[in-house]
């Protein structure tokens, strides 16, 4: 008896690590080929730049530098943490619109007006105490974005207006409304360019290291409280119903539009605050072209993180561990390699993610799960137009 | 048939010792088939008895853990759908693989483009031998109508032309009838005898038990991942094949007793339901169920049961007429409201309505009452409760599953079906709408979900049964509707229905004179 048990302890434990190999296996060899391009990128360019001698060691350096540039030593790692912050609470800004069937390309515009928006009240709280004038500039922060990230989840539960469709043209009017908010009312008077004046006691107190924020705590929260809600509550379950086989949900009693709009507006909050963390915890100001790329570059951390949010979490450090690392990379290789090719890691990182069926077959994966969900979501939404 | 001179032929195919191992189950467990050039094989089954598996291992889509697969006495690797094909292996299965945005030859092409150079298709030659293979079985093919236009029993002849297009000489057929009707099955048998004649070797899946005996020559039974016994049609018949998939003693036929109507439950008055397109495919309906009773809705598929159906549960709004239950007026309320006040719902497509095959099991049982205590308190799930509620399910059920936690999606069609049944039937239900509750389930499990059925009725609830299958609205109906072109055009005793009689109602739908619905006969 007991030795029967025993196995099958062991064939529930050798379950579970297929289970894990098989949810984990894409998003770990979509990284390991994308390094293998790069190799193969950094050799190329070292044939193209002329006037170097032609080092076959020169991608392992350059891998060693991005590695020791993130995470060797406290401060590479606080800004390896302090570049996935925002990334963390964008991932799940998109992850969490996955969830429900919905692709949130806006999170960049959502991202933008949180940052505005806290800035805003940032600003005008910045001799006020910062245990009111914090909350309520990340609050405003999460407000703005909940507001811009409402519109397209409206448009589509009353018209059926295609999210990706109007997200993408919410990102652009996002732009817009920045450069005119500072360059016109939020201007700090007296500068020779459109720039706010600095956000004084709302910005994010330094907790860690040299430049270590509070933000780091926001993202960790918003986690748990996604995570939470995905899997522990009745509205998380709606949202995941909605997202699975909306005509189920709605035979269930669920309303598939309120859930729409529900999730947007909670995908905005995300991405809000993922703006408000920039803006009080990294920049103190903002200009008229305050422009990052976290809005796009969440959209690859959901599909990497497979729309969970421990997923979004690990996703969110590599991506935010190649930005902090890659100034170092850029300095111990004399320039030869830019610090733009953790660009082309995470460009190469989402190509083979997106093209995964190519991916299984070249290597014969089975068992492996069948596909990322959120990237059938993006090949539902983009090819056939349905929501009556 | 002629079996005598196909014993001494050779097997073309031949399956040994297959065996496959899933989590938590065996599917295949050491199971030898052949077929023969010129022979109809069928493979019998109940639904998870591991038919498709086997299939799936012949195609290339798995890879059995034991056993080898000979074509022609040579043993051969398949380790994709491609290799199959290059083997001369062909499947048409259950759920057709054409692309409805794609014409006849595209889809019949598709993967195997013939080129007239090294750019472009050739396509009037395609398309000259796709209208030779249609004529040689009397089709009129044209090769650039779109896919989606074509019927189902069409779109069949399309998966067909695609395999012997490909030079095929396996052809395995899974479950082709279960989307058919009656005619369409007819004029599949024909093209089969001919194919059979032809030299081809058919392997016919199915759990139908009189088309088995009707069209193979050999007859394989699997239970529970097992070879059971083979039989020839002439030494055998329904009940016996029918013992052999279920391991039981089965009763093809349900008892299904006498019934009390008590008061009316449901009544339905001058309905009209418009579908998709704007059309009203629901033309004033007026119908009542009482309380333990069951009445039964016949009609050939597309006469408006989807829209009555999805009317009376909520799912689609009424554009005239009035719905009540007991004496609630809910023609406007939702599928929620209507679920709290006693009515369950088997749906006709389970995938559809009936399940998230994404979630499992244990999400799946609670559905619709997952807002509710004690699945949940507040807006917090309370696990525990939800693990418990899907246990009992599974268990009172008999829904085969290595575990609570498995995906919907990896359960047979039964199982899944039984899911439904366990989550709709719990309970204290007023009323129960059953579309096609069989529809594609074996006989083991269309005998469990008839007396449960049958036993709901005994315990007062309304039942609302809508079928196209004929005969199973005669054997459990205590009343039966007969609707045609949206409309009641009679309503029989069920008793001393007279099947032909139902029959050509449902296809012409009687004189003029019996458009207005009348009271029973009896």
């Amino acid at each position: 008896m007991s030795t029967q048990e025993r196995t099958s302890a062991q064939r529930r434990l050798a379950g579970l690590a297929r289970n894990v190999w098989a949810l984990i296996a894409l998003p770990v060899i979509s990284i390991v080929l994308a390094l293998l391009v790069g190799v193969v990128v950094i050799l190329a360019s070292e044939v193209v730049v002329p006037g170097h001698p032609f080092d076959v060691t020169l991608p392992f350096a350059a891998y060693r530098a991005l590695f020791e540039g993130a995470f060797a030593g406290i401060d590479p790692i606080v800004n390896t943490v302090r570049a996935a912050t925002p990334l963390v609470l964008g991932g799940l800004a998109v992850g969490l619109a996955f969830k429900a069937g919905l692709f949130n390309i806006g999170a960049q515009g959502q991202f933008l007006l949180g940052a505005l928006g806290s800035v805003t009240v940032g600003v005008a709280l910045n001799e006020a105490s910062p245990f009111i004038a914090i909350p309520a500039a990340l609050l405003a922060g999460a407000l703005a974005g909940a507001a811009w990230g409402f519109i397209p989840g409206f448009l589509k539960a009353i018209s059926g207006a295609h999210e990706v469709v109007t997200t993408i043209m919410l990102n652009y009017i996002a732009v817009a409304v920045i450069a005119w908010a500072v360059s016109g009312p939020l201007d700090q008077a007296g500068s020779p360019s459109p720039i706010t004046a600095q956000v004084g006691n709302a910005a994010l107190p330094v907790i860690i290291g040299h430049n270590g924020h509070l933000g780091a705590l926001v993202a960790v929260a918003a986690v748990l409280a996604v995570g939470w809600l995905l899997f522990r509550t009745t509205r998380g379950f709606e949202i995941r119903a909605v997202g699975a086989n909306p005509d189920a949900a709605r035979y269930a009693g669920m309303q598939p539009r309120l859930i729409i709009v529900v999730t947007m507006s909670l995908a905005g909050v995300l991405a809000g605050l993922s703006g408000a963390t920039v803006v009080l915890g990294v920049t103190h100001y903002m200009t008229a072209s305050f422009g990052t790329t976290v809005g796009f570059d969440s959209i690859a951390v959901a599909l990497l993180g497979r729309s969970s949010p421990i997923g979004i979490v690990f996703a969110a450090l590599l991506f935010g561990a190649m930005r902090a690392g890659a100034p170092l990379m850029q300095i111990q290789t004399q320039s030869l390699i830019p610090a733009e090719l953790v660009d082309v890691l995470q460009a190469t990182i989402l190509l083979f993610l997106v093209a995964h069926t190519v991916i299984r077959r070249l290597l014969k994966l089975r068992g492996v799960k069948a596909g990322l969900e959120s990237t059938e979501t993006i090949a539902r939404t983009y090819g056939s137009e349905s929501v009556g | 048939m002629t079996s005598d001179v196909q014993n001494v032929q050779a097997p073309a195919l031949e399956m040994r010792g297959i065996t496959k191992r899933y989590p938590g189950v065996l599917a295949n467990d050491a199971i030898d088939l052949d077929v023969r050039p010129g022979e109809v094989h069928a493979l019998l089954g109940e639904n998870g008895a591991g038919k498709t598996t086997l299939m799936n291992i012949l195609y290339g889509l798995a890879v059995p853990d034991a056993g080898e697969i000979l074509l022609d006495g040579k043993p051969v690797e398949i380790a994709s759908p491609h290799d199959a094909i290059e083997h001369r292996i062909s499947m048409v299965h259950q759920h057709f693989m054409l692309v409805p945005v794609l014409s006849v030859s595209e889809n019949i092409l598709l993967g195997e483009e013939p080129m007239s150079g090294p750019i472009f298709v050739d396509r009037s030659g395609a398309h000259r031998r796709i209208r030779e293979l249609g004529k040689s079985f009397g089709w009129e093919i044209d090769p650039d109508q779109r896919v989606g236009a074509l019927s189902v029993g069409w779109q069949q002849r399309v998966e067909i032309l695609k395999a012997l297009y490909r030079n095929a000489r396996v052809l395995v057929l899974d479950e082709p009838t279960a989307v058919l009707t009656p005619q369409e099955t007819k004029e599949i048998f024909a093209v089969l005898r001919k194919l059979r004649s032809e030299g081809y070797a058919i392997i016919f899946i199915s759990h139908k038990l009189y088309e088995v005996l009707e069209i193979a020559d050999r007859i394989t039974v699997i239970r529970r991942g097992k070879v059971v016994g083979s039989r020839e049609p002439a030494a055998t018949n329904e009940q016996d094949l029918a013992e052999m998939m279920v391991g039981r003693e089965v009763n093809l036929t349900v008892d299904r007793g006498d019934s009390a109507p008590g008061d009316v439950v449901l009544s339905v008055d001058e309905l009209r339901v418009k579908d998709d397109r704007g059309s009203e495919v629901v033309q004033g309906m007026d119908l009542e169920v009482r309380a333990g009773e069951i009445l039964g809705v016949a009609g050939v598929a597309g006469n408006g049961q989807d829209e009555l159906v999805e009317a009376i549960v909520g799912l689609r709004r009424p554009s005239s007429g009035r719905i009540r239950l007991d004496n609630d007026d809910v023609t406007h309320a939702g599928p929620r409201q209507r679920h709290r006040l006693g009515v369950g719902f088997v749906p006709a497509d389970r995938h559809r309505f009936g399940l998230v095959l994404t979630f499992p099991l244990t999400d799946n049982f609670i559905l619709t009452d997952y807002y509710e205590p004690p699945y949940a308190r507040g807006i917090v799930r309370n696990e525990a409760a939800i693990d418990e509620r899907a246990i009992r399910g599974i268990r009172d059920f008999d829904v085969r599953t290595p575990s609570a936690r498995v995906t919907a999606g990896t359960l047979s069609g039964g199982n899944q079906q039984k899911v439904i049944v366990a989550r709709e039937f719990d309970g204290e239900q007023r009323l129960l709408v059953l579309d096609q509750p069989t529809r594609g389930l074996d006989v083991g499990s269309i005998e469990f979900i008839h007396r449960q059925a049958i036993a709901k009725r005994d315990a007062g609830t309304a039942i609302l049964l809508v079928s196209a299958e004929l005969d199973e609205v005669l054997e459990l109906s205590d009343r039966i509707a007969v609707v045609f072109r949206g409309r009641i055009v009679a309503i029989r005793d069920g008793r001393t229905a007279d099947k032909n009689e139902i029959g050509i109602l449902m296809a012409t739908g009687g004189s003029e004179a019996s458009s207005a619905p009348s009271s029973p006969a009896a």
